[in-house]
């Protein structure tokens, strides 16, 4: 979420889930909410069938384009081009709201001189969108008052992500679209705590609550928390600790809760660096492609067997309950890493969940007033500084959270990995209804649904290739190769396949590209050149029966 | 606001508000078999008919709005006639398994039934419906030989899940809910949110993951779905110390009710055969199990000499975007505090 911190200061949804069915435009960009967010995927389609317009930018024709009003099928990666175009033409024909400008932004001049260089004629050659369809996205977005915008993974998955959710903030301030209720800028996060996660700290660049570790005065307040001095050093990022690890820096890694190895891009790598590691530890409920290099596996509890809290992608604090005992000698993790915390020497001594939840809001502000009690039957949002305040729907009314809302230029790059005549295919990666992650693969119910990939190839591709519905095929990149069934479907457009990443039998990563957002360390996992070859049905990789 | 007079209550409430939810707003529970809060009204059951001094006919609560001055019976002697005609006409063929029907106890025909004293149908033997079980999928099973045309599932699947899998088709005695082409369920037009199972007033629709407990042998406890971002919230019912499936919390914030198919579906996993239960040590190459201590203390041990002999930042921590965030916390303090480096990350930032 670098994107929107450096923006505005926050790195979360400015608005609520609430608000998107009286939102008069949702402009969604990257993102396949039925599939990935399906419930907020229920709301806008509800909001459509209702009357508010859905624009929709997405290289597929998902289940969200075929809803939208004006449904822009840019090619993969070319985000950056269009918002650009949208941008050219909003300020050109005066459709942005230069009040607010004024009043609240800084920025401007240095966003005119990059924008002014993508006219219309331009941007649809870069992003094959046609001009007629730029521009009337221009002027549905910048002149509806209620216009959100929401993005997911699709956006921020690129080399160029960072930039990339710069210039949807640069989109919303130009028109006003932030501080207001039904609009802003909502990241809608994959994972079901990935706000939890970086709110408390769980980043190499920041303490709990977002103060950088180069910030004495925060550094200060924790050391003292804590009775230990804080580090200074920035700590790595996941791909420097795997560069690390094969440079033979990095000795030792615990892993609570992920598999890199199969969710990681370029999974070639990942593995060479786990394999060069002197000491894992793997903390997991499964024996994970990641687990399996383990020195020590530790077994935790799962969600329903352990008490605590997640913060949801709208920034809504809410309880999750034990509702039977682990099975066998299962410890929840909190237990876990306490015991331990002690004997390394560092002592926590814990009796409950609640008790954690109460020692962090006291370090970090904008959790100060939620309390397991306010949280019993409805969540709370922050920023919720004390025990009266009701929680905050949506984000910089009065002003951004940095001061001045921050207009940058931001150039279009094109994706790291073109495609070549050896791999003439753009591959793209993404969620899917039935799963999530890999976790539900353990599920026999989910698995029923869809046990194994099915890759989408458009059927122009499939015809060249010679290939029928439930073909196999050997996808190849320039780090791996693996096999998958096809679906053949004019959901993507000719020359991209489409997979998801929740199958160890058809494992996408081998092929994904570790080339690095140079700001968030986000690998490119949406865009990658292949090559397909049909390939006979004995090649696939047999899944073991899910249970 | 309106003011009228419900079973000799004054009430009082805002224009437009429907004799049903007007009495509802009072603790008056007129009895429904259609109508649902979240969803548009149908007044196909006539189930909610109430007198209205003054007029000749009943009034269906639901659909009729309040005025002013209005004296609404809604248990006078005409009324719970009437309801006993509609819940006769419903039992004349409706299957009567209650003793192993998986919705007894939960279902509403029985309940109205009880309430007015229906306790057979005075139809003998009229013709009876005989529609296949549709029992294809793992999920859900339906048997429209059950279903009393309320037509709950279609608008919550049209209004809510706006997915429009079923609709009516037919007509009179013959019509039916089904499916187009009359296809069993099946995930190319379904997507098994399970949504039309929660709301099915009868055993029509049957969530074959609760199947064999019942409703009142499960405890429920409220969370947070695991599963997205989104932040679901749902009761998972536990049989016998088991999770043994979920239901669904009509005032949770986020969702009102509303799930996906991972949410209602996933609870199997947590009983999975693969969970690994007691932790594990790597010895030349091959995982043995070991004791919590003899495991722990070989982390903290290994974590310490490596710690001392290449410095804290030869270690590094991936901690979990599916972890609560009291963990999250935690484990970085235990970075911070306890390892002294900074080198703590998830995998999904984004
Ligand atoms: S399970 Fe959901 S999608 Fe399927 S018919 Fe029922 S309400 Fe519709
Ligand atoms: S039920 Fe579905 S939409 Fe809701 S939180 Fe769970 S996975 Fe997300």
């Amino acid at each position: 979420m670098a994107g929107l911190a450096a923006t505005l200061g926050s790195g979360a949804m400015t608005n609520s889930i609430g608000e998107i069915e009286f939102n008069e435009v949702l402009f969604t960009i990257g993102s396949n909410a039925p599939e990935a967010h399906p419930i907020i995927g229920n709301k806008m389609k509800a909001a459509a069938q209702r009357g508010a317009k859905l624009i929709v930018v997405d290289p597929r024709r998902t289940e969200l384009a075929d809803n939208a009003h004006l449904w822009l099928r840019l090619k993969p990666g070319t985000d950056n081009a269009l918002v650009n175009g949208l941008l050219y033409l909003i300020i050109g024909n005066g459709w942005h709201d230069k009040a607010y400008i004024d009043e609240r932004c800084e920025g401007y001049d240095d966003l005119w001189k990059v924008v002014q260089e993508y006219p219309p004629e331009r941007v649809a050659q870069i992003t094959g969108v046609p001009v007629e369809q730029i521009h009337a996205a221009a002027e549905l977005y910048a002149r509806t008052p209620k216009a959100g915008i929401f993005y997911t993974l699709g956006i921020t998955e690129h080399t160029t992500g960072t930039a990339n959710v710069m210039n949807l903030a640069n989109l919303a301030m130009v028109t006003g679209h932030i501080g207001v209720e039904n609009a802003g800028v909502n990241p809608l996060r994959g994972q079901n705590n990935v706000q939890g996660s970086c709110d408390m700290g769980a980043l190499p660049n920041s303490l709990p609550g977002y103060p950088s570790v180069n910030d004495p005065e925060a550094r200060a307040r924790f050391s003292e928390a804590y009775g230990v001095l804080m580090p200074e050093k920035m700590g790595l990022r996941i791909p420097e600790m795997l560069d690390m690890a094969v440079y033979g820096k990095l000795k030792a890694m615990f892993v609570m809760g992920e598999d890199p190895a199969l969710t990681d891009a370029d999974a070639n790598h990942v593995r060479k660096a786990l394999g060069s590691l002197d000491f894992l530890v793997a903390q997991n409920l499964f024996m994970t492609e990641t687990a399996k290099y383990a020195d020590v596996f530790l077994p935790a509890a799962c969600y329903a067997e352990k008490d605590g809290t997640f913060t949801n992608t709208e920034r809504r604090v809410q309880r999750v309950r034990k509702a039977v005992e682990p099975p066998g000698e299962c410890r929840a993790d909190w237990e876990i890493i306490a015991d331990l915390s002690c004997r390394l020497g560092h002592e926590m001594h814990y009796e409950s969940a609640e008790e954690i939840f109460d020692e962090m809001r006291t370090l970090v502000p904008s959790y100060a007033g939620i309390t397991y009690e306010r949280i019993d039957k409805v969540g709370l949002q922050w920023p919720c500084p004390d025990v009266e305040h009701p929680g905050t729907k949506f984000l910089h009314a009065a002003g951004f959270t940095r001061g001045k809302g921050l207009l940058q230029g931001i150039e279009y790059e094109a994706p790291a990995e073109l495609c070549s005549d050896e791999y003439p295919i753009l591959l793209s990666t993404g969620r899917m209804l039935y799963h999530y992650n890999i976790m539900t693969r353990h599920s026999a119910n989910l698995e029923s649904l869809r046990p194994h990939e099915l890759a989408q190839i458009n059927p122009a591709d499939a015809q060249r290739l010679d290939l029928g519905e439930g073909d196999t095929v050997r996808v190849s990149s320039r780090r791996g190769s693996i096999t998958t069934r096809v679906t053949v479907t004019d959901v993507v457009p000719p020359g991209v396949v489409f997979m998801t990443f929740h199958y160890k039998e058809s494992p996408v990563n081998e092929l994904t590209n570790a080339a690095f957002d140079p700001v968030t360390k986000t690998a490119e996992f949406k865009v990658c050149a292949v090559r397909i070859e049909k390939a006979p049905e004995s090649e696939l990789v047999s899944a073991a029966p899910a249970v | 606001m309106v003011e009228l007079t419900i079973d000799g209550r004054a009430v009082s409430v805002a224009p437009g508000t429907s004799i049903l939810e007007a009495a509802a707003s009072v603790g008056v529970d007129i009895p429904a078999l259609c109508y649902d809060k979240t969803l548009t009204t149908f007044g196909a059951c006539r189930l909610c008919s109430v007198e209205i001094e003054g007029r000749a006919n009943l009034a269906a609560a639901c659909s009729t709005p309040v005025a002013d001055g209005l004296v609404v019976l809604t248990e006078s002697d005409t009324v719970v006639d009437a309801r006993r005609t509609v819940l006769d006409l419903l039992l004349s063929d409706h299957p009567q398994d209650c003793l192993i029907c998986e919705k007894a106890g939960d279902c509403l025909l029985q309940e109205y039934c009880y309430r007015y004293g229906v306790e057979h149908t005075s139809f003998v033997k009229g013709a009876t419906k005989n529609f296949e079980l549709d029992d294809d999928n793992h999920l859900i099973q339906r048997d429209q030989n059950k279903c009393i045309l309320c037509g709950k599932c279609v608008r919550v699947c049209h209004e809510v899940q706006a997915t429009n899998a079923v609709d009516f088709a037919g007509r009179g005695f013959e019509s039916t809910v089904t499916t187009s082409f009359d296809h069993p369920l099946n995930k190319d037009f379904c997507r098994f949110c399970g949504q039309c199972v929660d709301l099915c007033p009868t055993g029509a629709l049957v969530n074959k993951q609760l199947k064999g407990t019942r409703t009142w042998e499960r405890q429920k406890v409220r969370t947070t779905c695991p599963f997205c971002g989104v932040g679901c919230n749902f009761d998972l019912n536990v049989h016998e110390g088991k999770v043994v499936g979920v239901t669904a919390n009509y005032d949770a914030p986020v969702n009102a009710g509303s799930l996906c198919v991972k949410g209602r579906f996933h609870t199997d996993l947590i009983d999975s055969p693969d969970r690994i239960t007691t932790p594990l040590i790597k010895r030349d190459g091959v995982f043995e199990p070991a004791s919590w201590d003899e495991a722990l203390d070989l982390v903290a041990s290994r974590l310490l000499e490596i710690k001392q002999s290449d410095g804290p930042d030869a270690i590094a921590v991936l901690s979990s975007a599916r972890c609560t965030n009291e963990e999250n916390y935690l484990l970085q303090r235990l970075t911070r505090a306890g390892l002294n480096t900074n080198s703590i990350d998830h995998c999904a930032r984004t």
